[in-house]
């Protein structure tokens, strides 16, 4: 039995999955608590934001995101990619910056408008 | 060759240099930090003393009661904020009240003008918030309180003005006699000069040694201190000083001319002149016995806690004098250091006078200094100086309302600032209760700006203060 | 006459605004003193915001863009780059920029939405030398996030609000090296969420009921030293441990931002450094509002969108219906619950209920919040599984239940179980 705090919000639900028996969850309030629980066991995934540079823009920085989960152990990885992109303003917000992050199908994506 | 060379550009090195620019002299100020007023001069009371204090018939009551009248008159001219709000010794108990009375005669002696003995109901009237224990009070309305690092900007931008020539970053490594005069070597140069004057604060015996045989020593004296934001500066309205000990004049609370309420300081005798480090049990005490003063301070409204350390000497006065042909030791300015020093800078130019120099004054001397203070302008004059320059519409620092305009013109003054912290001392801004969190990052960009340098090289105060590292994204590199 | 002037762009002023324009009124100005709306969040690019209000997680840019678009076509002036210097009771709004100089603007009513500051290292006088590398994490944040730099390389963290370990996570991604992070109570200030994927994803380790003793470095940090603290807080010898670091990030705290409330002589609560407010957020200054981090320091600002709609909508009535009426109770605390928000209730003034907010001054297990009336009759009793000082607390009071209430004040309590028994 392991015992987690659910990220999915900031309410933080203790949960109690059940490794031996199907990783059944418990101690969640909704089913993306429920989901979060069994994913975190099997493989773990996060959303990842962070920057990017850009220029002609109000700021140094664009702020960026991944439009989904990737795997955790991908994190890193992901962000090294970020460490060479520069655009140019203006950006929208939800513009792709990259596309298909390390085959995760997942993008990076402009989180503001530049 | 220079006539004159003052080693150390403290409150003391500034004043003389200030008196010397009076002269048809050629003066340079060598100073080992990249600011002037770093040392002791950046971190005390603020405060002018009346001169009560000091022993009658010795220099230090010479100088103290001298200093405290050229005070007022040269923040007048200089632009420097002064206030005289004068201060109130406590007397708790009847040592106490014989102490006061002592002073009281002391001061009269000296010379100090308007002193009073105060009693309980009269000490009470004056400062409603003081300590139900406070039995009687002496009172000196010429007390007064400073901004002590612009007194010293003001008289060395006014002395630059004049002609003196400084040199920050200039730590003397050595010093040897020539005939007729000097020859001072720095880690960045070398400079040969007739007379030298050593105002090197905490390090002026260090600076007396590298010349003469040894004459006395400074024992570094620290004091840790609290500041409060403004909704505590008017807990008092003048300086309270409780009883003198051996150790000094012992835990004042007082207003400052920013509006805030300084508390502090404690006496510890330290090493390292250098080491301005605050201690959880030195805090502890200040806060202590401020408390026992005007016990319904908020230290919760706490903004800053700073430690300075007093060159304290091994000798009871001052030790201003000719050490030698050609070299002046101005040495062991512990408090009243501050206000005696346009005093003692009148003082040793006479000497010097007397000796080497020949004091004729100058034609041309421009005696006087004016900064815009956004803040204090009538609507108009703030509409006015917005359409000659609208960098004064924008507001930089909030806590303190200081604008652009006037961040640029202080990096443009004779004497210009080269950190987040030289800007702070010379406008102001990041002083207030924030302390600089949302200013900051724009005073950065805006000394980058003026001074055409990266962002990475601003330093927030001393040299190798850096206060960015890296940047973002660069290929990799913060990745290892 | 401006119908209303909103003092600050971030979330608290935007969602104002656009709740007083949804009610009706027209000619609404925010004056914002950065060179674009949206306040703290666009430094805060991490995701998070809108679970409760858009049903989605968001980032902070994305939260503020969504309310900077309505703006678009709704006709609310917008004045930036503007610092407002002074608000009078009358409501003269003094405010100097570069492009208008120095102006005095008149309102018929003000909504204060200025948010908060970080407390300092001064604020809670820690001791040790002054170098450079010491930031308060949002400053670090800033740099971060929005102009590109990086403070530091080897981080310790002092403080575990959300903002402090956000930071170390931004950071350790970021390709530094944040060694530990140091919480002065045994609990810590942040979300458990964000101790798990702040903290426990990248191995910081979190020191509980430990502090920063002392730091050390001439030019720029080199080394702090961290002991664990007795249950009075005071530092343990012999607990001493010494990280080798070059930058120190503080999270010890928000502070409202009322300077501008205190000159205007608005009545503020100490213990939430925020304005005093009634049901409808108004002040005590007739026709003054406020909302947001301004009036109590929130956690989520989906909540601070929920109270600035309640203040702007306020607002609107105050201008087109008059102001509001009644007799004010009081709003006074008992057990655990530090504070309350609002502090006062206009019960005429009270639709169907009345959404009041408070905090706990200690972790309680299971619990309840009970209100009760000067007389000490239970009006209502809310129960609680565990409630945390990190975790703001809420509860919709009823106006009939308060309708019953005896006397000119009500009391909020919270109290573990076994103390109700």
């Amino acid at each position: 039995m392991k015992e987690l705090i659910c990220i999915v919000c900031p309410k933080g639900c203790h949960l109690k999955v059940d490794e031996e028996n199907g990783y059944q969850v418990t101690g969640f309030s909704c089913q993306r608590g429920e989901e979060y629980g069994r994913q975190e066991l099997l493989h773990p995934t996060r959303v990842l934001t962070s920057t990017v540079r850009v220029e002609g823009g109000l700021h140094a920085r664009l702020p960026v995101k991944t439009n989904g989960v990737i795997p955790k152990e991908k994190m890193m990885e992901a962000m090294r990619l970020l460490d060479d992109i520069c655009v140019q303003a203006p950006v929208k917000t939800g513009q792709v910056i990259l596309a298909d992050i390390l085959g995760t199908g997942v993008s990076f994506i402009a989180t503001r408008s530049m | 060759m220079y006539d004159c060379l003052i080693i150390g550009c403290g409150i003391t090195g500034a004043a003389l240099a200030y008196e010397l620019s009076r002269y048809e002299l050629s003066v340079a100020v060598l100073e080992k930090e990249n600011d002037v007023a770093d040392g002791t001069t950046k971190a005390n009371s603020a405060i002018i003393h009346a001169g009560y204090d000091p022993k009658p018939g010795t220099l230090m009551a010479r100088l103290n009661v001298e200093g405290a009248a050229l005070a007022k008159e040269i923040c007048q001219k200089l632009d420097v904020p002064f206030q005289q709000i004068g201060s109130l010794v406590l007397a708790f108990d009847e040592a106490d009240q014989k102490t006061i009375e002592k002073l009281y005669r002391q001061g009269k002696e000296n010379g100090v003008p308007g002193l009073e003995l105060l009693d309980r109901e009269a000490v009470r009237s004056l400062e409603p918030n003081l300590s139900e224990e406070v039995v009687a009070a002496l009172y000196a309305p010429s007390a007064g309180i400073v901004s002590p690092w612009e007194y010293a900007l003001a008289m060395i931008e006014t002395a630059v003005k004049n002609g003196v020539k400084l040199y920050r970053e200039n730590r003397v490594e050595s010093i040897e006699r020539l005939s007729g005069g000097w020859r001072v070597t720095t880690n960045a140069g070398s400079y040969d000069t007739r007379t030298i004057f050593n105002a090197a604060g905490v390090h002026a015996a260090d600076i007396h040694n590298l010349a003469l045989p040894e004459g006395f020593q400074i024992l570094p004296d620290r004091g840790q201190y609290y500041l409060l934001d403004k909704s505590e500066g008017t807990r008092v309205g003048h300086v309270i000083f409780q009883c003198p000990t051996k150790v000094g004049k012992g835990v004042l609370v007082s207003p400052t001319v920013h509006g805030n309420l300084i508390v502090g300081p404690n006496a510890e005798e330290i090493e390292d002149g250098e080491d301005t480090a605050t201690t959880g049990s030195g805090l502890e005490f200040v806060k202590k016995m401020a408390m026992r003063s005007v016990p319904s301070v908020q230290f919760r409204d706490s903004i800053r806690n700073f430690a300075g350390v007093r060159a304290v000497s091994d000798q009871e006065d001052f030790i201003i004098g000719r050490a030698s042909e050609g070299f002046y030791d101005l040495a062991g300015i512990k408090s009243p250091g501050l206000t005696a020093a346009p005093a003692t800078a009148k003082y040793i130019a006479q000497l010097a006078g007397q000796n080497e120099l020949t004091l004729k004054e100058k034609k041309e001397f421009t005696d006087s200094r004016r900064r815009v203070r956004f803040n204090e302008l009538s609507t108009e004059e703030k509409n006015a100086l917005i359409r000659e320059d609208p960098r004064y519409g924008r507001v930089i620092c909030r806590c303190e309302t200081v604008t652009e305009g006037e961040i640029v013109a202080s990096l443009h003054t004779p004497v210009p600032p080269c950190s987040v912290d030289g800007v702070k001392r010379r406008v102001n801004a990041g002083m207030g209760r924030c302390q600089g969190g949302f200013c900051g990052p724009r005073v950065l960009e805006i000394i980058a700006r003026e001074m055409g340098i990266s962002p990475k090289e601003v330093l927030q105060d001393k040299a190798g203060s850096y206060i960015l590292m890296d940047e973002t994204k660069t290929g990799g590199k913060n990745h290892g | 006459m401006v119908d209303l002037i909103v003092i600050g762009g971030g979330p608290a002023g935007l969602a104002a605004a656009l709740a007083a324009h949804e009610q009706g009124l027209s000619d609404i100005l925010i004056i914002e003193r950065d060179r674009e709306l949206g306040g703290i969040l666009n430094q805060c690019i991490h995701n998070g915001f809108g679970l409760h209000y858009f049903k989605e997680e968001l980032t902070g840019p994305e939260y503020a863009g969504r309310f900077i678009e309505k703006l678009e076509g709704s006709g609310i002036r917008v004045q930036l780059d503007t610092m407002v210097l002074d608000i009078t009771p009358e409501r003269e709004v003094h405010v100097v920029s570069r492009e208008k100089g120095y102006e005095v603007l008149q309102a018929k009513t003000v909504l204060l939405s200025m948010g908060c500051r970080e407390r300092t290292r001064g604020a809670i006088a820690i001791p040790g030398a002054r170098p450079a590398g010491i930031y308060t994490a949002g400053a670090a944040q800033r740099y971060a996030n929005m102009e590109g730099y990086m403070v530091g390389r080897r981080v310790v963290i002092l403080g575990s609000g959300d903002i402090g370990l956000i930071m170390a996570r931004r950071m350790t991604l970021e390709g530094a090296k944040v060694l530990a992070c140091v919480e002065l109570m045994p609990y810590s200030g942040g979300l458990n969420r964000n101790i798990v994927q702040c903290l426990q994803d990248y191995d910081i380790p979190l020191y509980l009921s430990h502090t920063i003793i002392d730091i050390r470095g001439r030019e720029r940090v080199e080394q702090v030293v961290v002991a664990k603290v007795d249950e009075n807080r005071r530092p343990v010898p012999g607990t001493e441990m010494t990280f080798d670091c070059d930058t120190i990030l503080l999270s010890v705290g928000l502070i409202p931002e009322n300077e501008l409330s205190k000159r205007a002589g608005i009545i503020l609560d100490r213990r939430t450094n925020g304005a005093v407010v009634y049901e409808n957020m108004e002040t005590s200054l007739p026709g003054v509002f406020a909302c947001g981090n301004v009036v109590h320091v929130h956690d989520l600002v989906d909540f601070v969108t929920a109270e600035s709609q309640r203040a702007g909508a306020a607002a609107a009535r105050h201008v087109l219906e008059g102001p509001a009426k009644g007799e004010a109770i009081d709003v006074k605390t008992g057990g655990a619950a530090s504070y309350t928000v609002p502090q006062k209730l206009r019960p005429e003034n009270i639709g169907k209920t009345v959404d009041i907010f408070f905090r706990v001054n200690r972790i309680l297990g299971e619990s309840a919040i009970r209100v009760e009336d000067e007389a000490g009759n239970l009006l209502a009793r809310y129960p609680r599984e565990r409630m945390a000082p990190g975790e703001m607390e809420h509860f919709l009071l009823p106006k009939v239940l308060l309708e019953k209430a005896q006397g000119r004040s009500i009391t909020v309590i919270a109290e573990e179980n076994e103390a109700v028994k």
